[in-house]
């Protein structure tokens, strides 16, 4: 291909077609301004999505990551416009999420000069990417984009911010899209285990009594499910998975035992507990996972393989700890795996499972009284489990991990690691892009619901349609649940007025209804899909009981199998 | 000191890419996982695209594994390697300013730069520069001495080091840095 003059904006756009982008999310504004009109010339390959926060701008490329495996891209201003990014690259980075932001810089020139809307957004960030660049030089523009990507989505997967001065967005050079190799000496991610490492893993896999593999995000994003499903098959070993793990397995498989943390499955927590060997896959021994660290599983042996050699003996100390990538290894562990039945452990956790279900809501007659867990339960039941789920953070989304079994990878996208409240809507209106024939539900509370409620405007201009189901309860739940139990029920700031839903609802044009009952839930979900070819998003408002409490919980850094129980009915 | 093995220090050297805002990445990270650093240079190499730290950390032989694969997420960060785990050569520099304004201080120290590898790089009416080049313990022993003189001033560069014989740490090309990846563990 021939030399073009090229303006630096054109440069990037022309980068972004290379990387295969379709979709940018982003808010135009002074210093991205060059761009944003070179933008049209090439709406018949990205679509550019005005969102209403640059927040919502990174959540939607996130939840877009999460539910394709892609690069999303988000795009903003200097100064504020970056800024308002932050909190949307951070719950990338802490879910290891893949997304690319562009922010707009003042000019070189006035670079250091507090000139309007500067921002060191790349000191500003760098704690909070896994990468980012300050371009100074057009002729750096075009290697920056293409490591950006690169380093986005390879590795441990997580967020690049690439920030362009507007005056080299302006600059004009003689270009073609550069075939050289990148240079990037330093950035080797890690791939196979040694032949040593392999044979002492299969030497505990194969000689354990009591195994348990904790699954988690790092399966999917590592395309490895198969291949772990393959391992616990094999030699018959239960699987426990992280909240970000839910969907490596089916959760309907019968060797899938639950969630485990700090609201986990009771059996999950309790087989972590007994276990002679934990196989962490792709997951990180978060405290949320661990509880107290110095009781955790205090007599297994432990593999931990993960793609990032700095988590390996992080948290929890391993006997055998293997930085690779997930699929490559299993691939070179699965040949020795012995056969194996472990009837008599798995026949253990099953009568734990058999307890918890004893003592679980569901099964109970609430009468009039509508439980968040129904309203999760009964969405489950009639979207055949089979719906892209996104969340916020908090009891509604504990509720999701306990009572919606996903059965497929990449179909529960929630902001677990950083916890972010408002993740729920634009993630869902990001997936919905990516995988625009599947049904989509944001499961979201009424608290973080209205941090992002504008994106409903966004959902509308873009005819998307998601449904919005709040659960609505009026408090912060969680926050209101922890007053309960450990602050003598000072309910400080916690109880929360809300607009009537339905009529914000109407007041954007979008279909809604309001359910009291849990009889009203089927109606709804029906309500919902009539409007699956209508390009609208629908919302549902749940009002669902005040204080309800999500159990069993792991009171913060106790030990895991201290767990506060739901008591069964015969003890109540 | 009640268990020499943990207060064991430990000399990671690191060879960067030498472009701006390497250190603050550097620096940045040591602060964010509450890494403590005894002490950490910069300076370049026979290579123009390569500058290489020395970072010397008072912990267990498991953290300096912590130090090492965080500063290897870190992207400018090309290589890096403990060299205090084997048979290695290190220096600190100071320039310490003593006072001398009576014979009894200029004999003291006339005494104290025979005694250490020290020399006086600058003389003046009431004080004078001295400069020590030597491994960090000795610089140490020294400043304790210089003190009961009367230390006015005092700069350290803080350690670098280099492993001896031919470990060397160099970019790695193509091929080995294949090899170093597909080898499960980067530490």
């Amino acid at each position: 291909m021939a030399k073009r003059l090229l303006s630096g904006s054109e440069i990037l756009l022309e980068c972004l077609v290379e990387q295969g982008v379709q979709y940018i999310w982003g808010y135009p504004g002074g210093a991205i301004l060059p761009t944003y009109d070179a933008l049209p010339k090439y709406r018949d390959r990205i679509h550019h999505i005005l969102v209403r926060h640059e927040q919502s701008a990174a959540h939607m490329a996130d939840g877009y990551a999460r539910a394709t495996g892609k690069v999303g891209v988000c795009m903003a201003t200097s100064g504020p416009g970056a800024t308002n990014l932050v909190t949307g690259i951070a719950t990338a980075m802490m879910d290891s999420s893949p997304i690319v932001c562009i922010t707009g810089q003042v000019p070189r020139p006035v670079i250091g000069t507090d000139a309007f809307q500067e921002t060191d957004v790349t000191g500003i960030t760098l704690p909070i990417t896994k990468h980012n660049y300050l371009v100074m030089d057009i002729h750096d523009l075009a290697d920056a984009i293409r490591e950006a990507f690169y380093i986005a989505a390879s590795g441990r997967p997580g967020p690049v911010l690439v920030d362009i001065p507007k005056d080299i967005q302006n600059q004009k050079i003689e270009w073609e899209y550069p075939t050289t190799p990148l240079k990037l000496p330093g950035y080797r991610p890690p791939k196979m285990a040694t032949q040593e490492q392999v044979t002492e893993a299969l030497k505990l896999i194969n000689e354990a009594k009591k195994p348990l593999i904790l699954a988690g995000h790092g399966l999917m994003m590592s395309g490895s499910t198969n291949e772990a499903r393959e391992l616990a098959e094999i030699a018959q070993i239960p699987v426990a998975l992280t909240l970000l793990g839910k969907g490596a397995m089916p959760e309907d498989h019968p060797l899938v035992i639950g969630m485990m943390g700090m609201h986990g499955a009771a059996a999950s927590n309790y087989a972590i507990q007994d276990a002679d060997l934990l196989i962490a896959l792709g997951m990180r021994f978060d405290d949320r996972v661990t509880g107290n660290l110095k009781t955790y599983s205090p007599n297994s042996k432990k593999i931990h393989i993960d793609i990032d050699p700095s988590e390996i003996n992080k948290n929890v100390k391993v006997e055998v700890g293997i930085a690779g990538d997930l699929k490559a290894v299993l691939t070179q562990l699965l040949p020795g795996v012995e056969q194996n039945s472990h009837a008599e452990w798995m026949g253990k956790i099953r009568d734990w499972m058999e307890d918890s279900d004893e003592r679980d809501i569901i099964h109970r007659d609430t009468g009039n009284i509508l439980l968040g867990a129904q309203v999760i339960n009964d969405i489950w039941k009639h979207t055949g489990g089979e719906a892209i789920t996104t969340t916020d953070v908090g009891q509604h989304q504990m509720l999701e991990a306990q009572y919606y079994p996903h059965k497929r990878p990449l179909t529960m996208i929630s902001s677990g690691g950083l916890g972010t409240m408002g993740f729920g809507l634009p993630a869902a209106i990001g997936a919905k892009f990516g995988k625009p024939d599947e049904e989509v539900w944001a499961i979201v509370g009424d608290g973080g619901f209205q941090m992002t409620m504008p994106e409903l405007a966004t959902a509308v201009q873009e005819g998307i349609h998601v449904t919005i189901a709040i659960i609505n309860n009026g408090f912060l739940g969680m926050v209101r649940q922890w007053q309960e139990l450990f602050h003598d029920k000072n309910y400080s700031e916690t109880p929360m007025f809300s607009p009537d839903f339905v009529k914000i609802a109407e007041a954007y044009g979008i279909p809604a209804m309001r359910i009291t009952n849990r009889s009203q839930i089927e109606g709804a979900v029906a309500f919902s899909r009539s409007y699956k070819d209508s390009r609208v998003p629908v919302l549902l408002e749940f009002v669902v009981e005040k204080e309800e409490m999500v159990y069993p919980m792991v009171p913060a850094g106790a030990n895991l199998h201290d767990m506060v129980r739901r008591p069964k009915v015969s003890e109540e | 000191m009640p268990d020499s093995q943990q207060q064991k220090k430990h000399t990671i050297v690191a060879l960067v890419q030498n472009q701006p805002g390497v250190l603050m990445r550097v620096a940045n990270m040591f602060r964010r996982r509450n890494f403590n650093i005894d002490s950490l240079s910069v300076g370049r190499t026979h290579r123009e695209d390569v500058s290489r730290m020395t970072i010397v950390i008072d912990n267990t032989r498991a953290n300096a594994y912590k130090v090492m694969s965080n500063l290897l997420k870190l992207i400018p960060i090309i290589d890096v390697a403990d060299v205090s785990a084997d048979l290695h050569v290190s220096r600190d520099l100071a320039l310490v300013k003593v006072r001398s304004n009576d014979a009894e201080s200029r004999n003291a120290l006339t005494l104290l730069c025979e005694k250490f590898p020290a020399r006086i790089v600058d003389i003046g009416p009431d004080v004078v520069i001295v400069e020590i080049t030597a491994q960090e313990e000795i610089v140490e022993a020294f400043i304790a001495e210089a003190d009961q003189i009367g230390i006015v001033e005092m700069v350290r560069t803080g350690v670098v080091a280099m492993g001896r014989g031919v470990r060397i740490l160099d970019v790695p090309d193509e091929e080995e840095a294949l090899e170093m990846s597909a080898n499960g563990h980067r530490v």
